[in-house]
């Protein structure tokens, strides 16, 4: 056999290899071929279930029959602009999601401290292990736990009755707890990845040059870490914006923007989508306002 | 120019079982060049972080300028580091990492603009106070690192192995600006370096450390031409020693002695060299490497052991060179460059 018939050969080994030379000849092609099924998994499920949502929300509902007219107006952001409910729902949601977050920030930066410059080096994994455990928990399951905390004569009136106060009680306020206590994690590791990739020898430069622990801290580490913070708050903000069976759970009567596209979804589909456009918009507004930290080049 | 910048006594520091710096006693004087020059591990590095402030030693003490500052904190003590990799913020630009310390200190705004800029000429990076460390490269950084540590007028200015990320030409250039600089600004520099070259060409005096001790100290000329123990004759320069037995039957009498490769020279073994002062011995080549403008032979001695010697391509070029291989010759030397080296301790 002359050595061109081998390596032209026959049989599906040598038509694969052909298959891989003229892919490998043309980047493109190859990389058009790689991209197709995300792009089109993005392209039809998740824009495209997006926009069917934006143009719904176009639409009204005949108040009568409950049945969808397909005409257009901008009755619905009309509504939710001028309705004073729905200004102060869309405001109340906002405010649970920065509250949220806030929280997060405040409770994950002292325990990714400890977690990445204080433990002893061979306990951090299993503190990050133990950080990560409540994640394999049931959603269901830690909201009705803490429901059953804070429940009256629960467990947090119990600990808070020594010193004559009692615990929150449905609402608001368990709300913000519950939904701070679910999101924490996805605060803690980026903020604890930061810390322990932040090098020694800058903390030791800045001490060098005359800087006390506290002005290291907030001229050196703080400003390093805060891309990390970003990234973190991008998830604990959008999860909190998006939850509304927390809310139903421990939230007593409080009603965020997710209560409202659901009570919405039977009686008034357009209302629902226009509302859930709500939640989008902040998102990528707050997204547009994050990237401006280097927080998306840091999940 | 007079006056101890910086004073240690029986300096020693574990780490665990380990002692990394073993009773060190060291005085450097007040705007001395002092390099500290030994292998990775001998414990130069963990001296200099003792003197910065950033361990705290086991035992012994440090002073700077009369004082005790054993106990205290890297930001209480009147020292400035340059770092290995030189550790500049990444969040802020050149300009303000220069200026950080002297924020620190609370100089006013306007002075400190003054003086960073003023740093950053000094270092030959004026214009570049905008850029991010990260759009700078290997050398500026090394110079950047440089001028925030010298901003603040330090006493005196620790430099950990500073050029050792620089290629060999940017080595070479930095080694004579560092000490350009240092002449002009006139602060006590502690160099630490691996690279007994470097140390050799920039240095007022070295301190050579093995093992967590410091063998010798000395001016480069002191400690290249005289040895005081084996470890430096080898570490520093070739190694080039004549042992007991050999030493015996070339220079008529035991010990070690180092004989550095260009102060001998390679003749025909048929030659002669009855002068009262030159040492003789004979031997084969046993390798031979062209260096360029020098060669170096290896030559396995009748008397036993092998000596290294350096002689300058004044004449000979590659081709006549490789002919040398496996030829008897003649080594000559004068005597007063056989140096008797002390027993090991």
């Amino acid at each position: 056999m002359t050595v061109a018939a081998q390596t032209a050969g026959q049989g599906p080994r040598a038509a694969a290899r052909r298959l891989a030379g003229a892919l490998h000849r043309r980047p493109r092609l190859r990389l058009a071929l790689l991209l197709a099924a995300p792009l089109l998994w993005l392209a039809v499920l998740y824009l495209g279930s997006l926009s069917v949502l934006f143009v719904s929300a176009f639409w009204t509902t005949d108040s009568f029959t409950s049945q969808v007219v397909k005409v257009w107006s901008a009755d619905n952001f009309h509504a939710l602009f001028t309705t004073p409910v729905y200004r102060q729902v869309i405001g109340r949601s906002i405010g649970v999601a920065l509250a949220v977050t806030a929280l997060c920030v405040v409770i994950a930066f002292p325990v990714a401290f400890y977690t990445a410059r204080v433990a002893r080096p061979r306990w951090r994994p299993l503190l990050v292990v133990a950080i990560l455990t409540p994640l394999w928990a049931s959603y269901l399951v830690k909201v009705y736990a803490w429901r059953l905390i804070l429940s009256q004569g629960g467990l947090a009136d119990w600990m808070l009755k020594p010193l004559g106060l009692s615990g929150p009680g449905f609402g608001l306020p368990a709300a913000v707890l519950t939904l701070t206590y679910l999101w924490l994690p996805y605060m803690i590791l980026p903020v604890h990845t930061a810390l322990a990739q932040l090098p020694d020898n800058l903390l030791d430069a800045s001490a060098d040059l005359g800087a006390r622990p506290g002005r290291t801290f907030g001229s050196v580490v703080v400003p390093m870490v805060l891309p990390s913070v970003a990234a973190g708050s991008i998830f604990t903000f959008s999860l909190s914006l998006g939850d509304y069976i927390t809310v139903q759970i421990v939230g007593g009567k409080t009603q965020l923007i997710g209560n409202l596209v659901y009570s919405n979804i039977e009686l008034d589909l357009p209302m629902a989508a226009a509302l859930g456009t709500v939640p989008v918009v902040v998102i990528v507004l707050y997204l547009l306002a994050m990237r401006r930290t280097g927080a998306l080049s840091s999940i | 120019m007079e006056g101890t910048a910086i004073r240690l006594q029986g300096l020693r520091k574990s780490f665990g079982q380990t002692a990394a710096v073993a009773g060190v006693d060291l005085e450097i004087r007040d705007g001395e060049f002092f390099s500290m020059l030994g292998p990775s591990g001998s414990g130069k590095t963990t001296v200099l972080r003792l003197i910065a402030g950033f361990e705290t030693p086991s035992g012994g003490s440090v002073e700077l300028a009369g004082r005790d500052v054993t106990r205290l904190a890297p930001f209480e003590r009147d020292v400035h580091t340059v770092f290995q990799d030189y550790a500049l913020f990444p969040h802020m630009t050149v300009e303000q990492n220069v200026a950080y310390g002297l924020k620190v200190r609370r100089v006013p705004k306007a002075e400190r603009l003054v003086r960073a800029r003023r740093a950053l000429a000094e270092v030959r990076l004026e214009g570049y106070g905008r850029r991010r460390p990260s759009e700078l490269s290997g050398g500026q950084r090394q110079r950047v690192a440089l001028a925030r540590a010298l901003v603040g007028r330090p006493r005196v200015l620790l430099l950990d192995e500073p050029l050792g990320a620089l290629d060999l030409k940017l080595r070479e250039q930095m080694q004579i600006e560092l000490k350009a600089i240092q002449r002009e600004v006139g602060i006590t520099f502690v160099f630490v370096t691996h690279d007994q070259e470097e140390a050799l060409t920039m240095s007022d005096r070295i301190a050579v450390f093995h093992q967590g001790r410091i063998e010798q100290v000395g001016a480069p000329a002191e400690i290249y031409e005289r040895p005081e123990t084996e470890f430096v004759a080898s570490f520093v320069g070739t190694s080039n020693l004549l042992r007991a037995e050999s030493a015996q039957r070339i220079l008529g009498s035991p010990g070690t002695y180092s004989v550095r490769p260009e102060k001998i020279r390679v003749l025909k073994e048929s030659a002669l060299a009855d002068e009262p002062d030159v040492a003789t011995a004979t031997g084969t080549v046993a390798e031979v490497v062209y260096l360029g403008d020098a060669t170096r032979f290896l030559v396995d001695l009748d008397a036993g052991g092998r000596l290294t010697a350096l002689q300058q391509n004044l004449e000979t070029s590659a081709e006549d060179v490789a002919a040398y291989r496996g030829t008897r010759v003649r080594l000559t030397w004068h005597r007063r460059h056989a140096v008797r080296v002390p027993d090991a301790r």
